[in-house]
């Protein structure tokens, strides 16, 4: 079948402002939007800029605005979108050129809740003891790949500094593993300003995550989290 | 821009970070890396890493070394097999400690799955040896190492990709050249030592289970300079890709009890290998696959079979295979539980590569002679542990065991040596390709080579090889070459100029699959994943040794060397 790739498009070194183009090919319903934007790349303009890798879901490479919403351009398939797609950069990020913004912002967020296991305790000459139950609790926020989609569909973080949904996520990961020492520490990054509670429970983020997390009720744990250990 | 630094890391999958996280803190380490760290393919390895804890039922690290060995066909160095084998319980233990989330028994500690040709008693029955996050242990590999660098701040230069390898006229490493891909600008990295981390090349073949970024930079770098390269012909294809499109489905999948059936409906392994059957090693799982095709029970007489999950619990598929059913849901639109899920072989994982000794130094010969300075480790090393023919979970077992030996060795060469100066004008050969490619007036197109370049390999120098087929695909590259010399892009910017990756990536490619395609022709025999028509036995009275590799002026050459035997002697392969 025939579609209609409307791409925003920017290249510094010559725009001033994105503008859009369109783009037609022949693809099979069954076809990633990845292999629509390849065959563009490959067969038409290869200028065309957008990051990607593994192809299915796994790395986070192509995450970008597709009709609107944030998705991994190699996760959504062209049946379910129609015949005409309308491809975005993910907004709130500089845009480097044409899809591919400057993630180092939502990186350097991610580094402030101490992404990391914290324990100082010796450890035993074996592994640690987890029980299946204590390890359920991080088994949906472990899935996160960064890629991105969450934070970029936040309207809160479109206008306002704040952590966005994947580090809390992340930190979240940490803060209900049993394993963890650093409880105090970490609530009290999720606890600021710019903290969880910023968050209004729009679920944009849920609905954006490419993993399934979800990425609210997550965020909601946190709350209450610090709530119930403050008091 | 020029830099210094005492170690340099070419790659940020699972083999570099780890060794980071043995250099950072006590020397000056930075980690290049073509894609965001989090990025890395090691974060699609899904179904398991290996080790002999023991946790379910009785295992010995001997039992997982005899089964690498064997599972090599014996093309295995056994003092590396040893090595991979009792370090893989420390290395996982180290993990655990570092908050790797593994799945637990009810007890408390890690819970072990089954997985193909992992055997107890040198082969006697399937042994739950895999340790395992449900089916994504490669992404959480990945952000445990990933998080342990921020932890020990190591310094990443991101979306840096590697061009060149400096090496002194007498054989020293000094760093590398790479491209800043936001910037378009060069950077010279100089190093008292180089770690190259950099992956496969699954891209050099049609289906693949590979990413797109897998070109084999490093290999084809290392190549050029004139170093070997070994074992390049013994390639993995991978049982169970989604059909057409090679995305992986985990042989876990088989480890929880999934059957493969032919178009009859038929359990076929059982006529292949009648004691593992389903969790035979790939190699012979592939090329039964291929069989049952070839002989028209295919399903509806195609050029693919069922992986049959649908009698295994809901909650097994679900929890414990999540990704693998949301693979198949999402691409093919049918659901495990209840739907046969198509098949065929995918382009997998490289045996081959740069050839290093069991502390990740480079060497150059027979003797194992290393280059001063110059590291491999994971998929893109050879070290060599898989021989022939890689068992499944032995790959992050590889990242993490000589990802960990190649970092440590590097920090006592760090603190022992001094710095050797650069050669003249490091960077020449590095612009002197880009401003080719960039300048270049051709009528090919980049991506028409490459997918000729997939479709001849897969048809000629994959699963099943001839002479005439190898000797055929030898020409095409001849004709694939010439016309890479006439290509044109259409993105002349400097500024993340993607369309110059692809370009510079092909050219690797192209090394990688001449490679490959010439030791394949030389070696007349069949042994693990290298299957020649014309010569199906195997031919241990001439061909159990190694194949090096090395460009020349005067063209490839081939050079051998012995393969190490210290434990097992090589007898027939059954399973």
């Amino acid at each position: 079948m025939q579609v209609t790739l409307r791409i925003q498009r920017f290249n510094p070194e010559t725009d001033t402002k994105p503008h859009y183009q369109e783009y037609t090919v022949e693809v099979e319903p069954t076809d990633r939007v990845l292999d629509a934007l390849n065959q563009v790349k490959w067969y038409q303009d290869g200028s065309l800029t957008y990051r990607r890798s593994c192809a299915h879901g796994i790395c986070g490479s192509d995450a970008m605005r597709i009709n609107g919403r944030n998705r991994l351009a190699c996760k959504v398939l062209i049946k379910d979108l129609g015949p005409k797609i309308t491809i975005e950069p993910l907004l709130g990020f500089k845009v480097i050129k044409d899809l591919v913004v400057d993630l180092e912002p939502f990186f350097a967020q991610y580094r402030t809740v101490m992404p990391y296991l914290i324990n100082d305790e010796p450890p035993p000459t074996r592994e640690r003891l987890q029980t299946p139950e204590e390890r359920e609790l991080i088994e949906d926020t472990s899935k996160c790949i960064l890629c991105a989609c969450c934070t970029s569909a936040c309207p809160i973080f479109w206008t306002t500094e704040w952590l966005g949904p994947a580090a809390i996520v992340n930190g979240h990961r940490f803060l209900f593993d049993s394993r963890d020492r650093a409880t105090e520490e970490r609530l009290a990054v999720l606890n600021q300003r710019f903290g969880v509670w910023r968050c209004r429970t729009i679920f944009n983020c849920t609905e954006a995550c490419p993993r399934g997390i979800q990425v609210t009720h997550a965020i909601e744990q946190v709350k209450r989290r610090i709530l119930f250990e403050q008091s | 821009m020029y830099h210094r630094f005492d170690a340099v890391i070419v790659g940020a999958g699972g083999a570099g970070l780890m060794a980071a996280a043995q250099l950072a803190g006590k020397c000056n380490v930075a980690v290049i890396t073509k894609l965001y760290p989090v990025r890395s393919h090691t974060g699609a390895a899904q179904g398991g890493i290996a080790a002999a804890l023991a946790n379910v039922e009785e295992d010995h690290w001997i039992w997982h070394m005899f089964d690498t060995v064997k599972g090599g066909d014996y093309l295995v160095d056994q003092d590396a097999a040893e090595v991979l084998a009792r370090e893989a319980i420390d290395a996982i233990i180290e993990l655990e400690h570092w908050g790797f989330p593994f799945n637990r028994l009810p007890d408390g500690r890690i819970d072990q799955r089954r997985f193909g040709g992992h055997t107890r008693n040198f082969g006697e029955a399937p042994v739950r040896r895999s340790c395992y996050a449900a089916d994504r242990t490669g992404h959480m590999i990945l952000q445990t190492l990933y998080q342990q660098s921020i932890k020990n701040q190591v310094v990443f230069f991101d979306e840096f990709m590697m061009l060149d390898l400096l090496l002194t006229d007498d054989g020293v490493c000094t760093g590398v050249v790479a491209l800043d891909v936001e910037t378009g600008e060069f950077h010279v990295f100089h190093a008292k030592a180089v770690l190259l981390a950099t992956g496969g090349y699954g891209r050099v073949f049609k289906v693949t289970s590979n990413a797109l970024s897998l070109t084999g930079d490093g290999v084809a770098i290392v190549f050029r300079r004139g170093l070997p390269l070994e074992d390049m012909e013994f390639y993995q294809f991978h049982p169970t890709g989604i059909y057409k499109l090679g995305i992986l489905l985990s042989e876990a999948c088989r480890g929880e009890g999934g059957i493969l059936r032919n178009g009859l409906g038929e359990r076929f392994m059982e006529r292949y290998a009648p004691t593992l059957l389903d969790l035979a090693p790939r190699d012979v799982v592939s090329r039964s696959i291929y069989h049952e095709i070839r002989e028209g029970r295919g399903v509806e007489g195609k050029d693919y079979v069922y992986l049959d999950l649908t009698h295994l619990p809901k909650e097994v598929i679900e929890t414990k295979l999540a990704d693998n059913t949301d693979f198949v849901r999402t691409y093919l639109g049918l659901d495990p539980v209840v739907d046969p899920i198509p098949i065929q072989p995918t382009a997998h994982y490289a045996m081959g590569g740069i050839p290093t000794d069991v502390d990740g130094r480079v060497t150059v010969d027979a003797q194992n002679t290393p280059v001063p300075g110059l590291y491999a480790a994971g998929e893109c090393a050879c070290v060599s542990v898989h021989g022939a023919n890689r068992l499944g979970t032995n790959s992050l077992v590889d990242l993490v065991v000589f990802g960990r030996r190649a970092g440590k060795h590097m920090l006592q060469f760090v603190q022992e040596n001094d710095l050797h100066p650069l050669p003249k004008e490091p960077d020449y050969r590095a612009r002197a390709e880009v401003e080719w490619i960039l300048e270049n007036e051709g009528q090919e197109k980049v991506a028409t080579i490459r997918a000729e370049l997939q479709e001849a390999m897969m048809a000629d120098a994959s699963v099943f090889r001839t002479g005439d087929g190898l000797r055929r695909m030898q020409d095409k590259l001849v004709e694939l070459r010439n016309r890479f010399t006439r290509i044109t892009i259409d993105d002349r910017s400097r500024t993340f100029n993607t369309d110059l990756v692809e370009a510079i990536e092909l050219g690797y490619l192209l090394d990688c699959a001449e490679a490959i395609v010439a030791c394949a022709l030389a070696r007349e025999e069949s042994r693990g994943a290298h299957y020649r028509e014309d010569f199906p036995q195997r031919d241990d009275a001439n061909w159990l040794k190694h194949t090096l590799v090395t460009r020349t002026s005067g063209g490839l050459e081939l050079s051998y060397k012995p393969v190490i035997i210290t434990r097992f002697q090589p007898k027939e392969r059954t399973y």
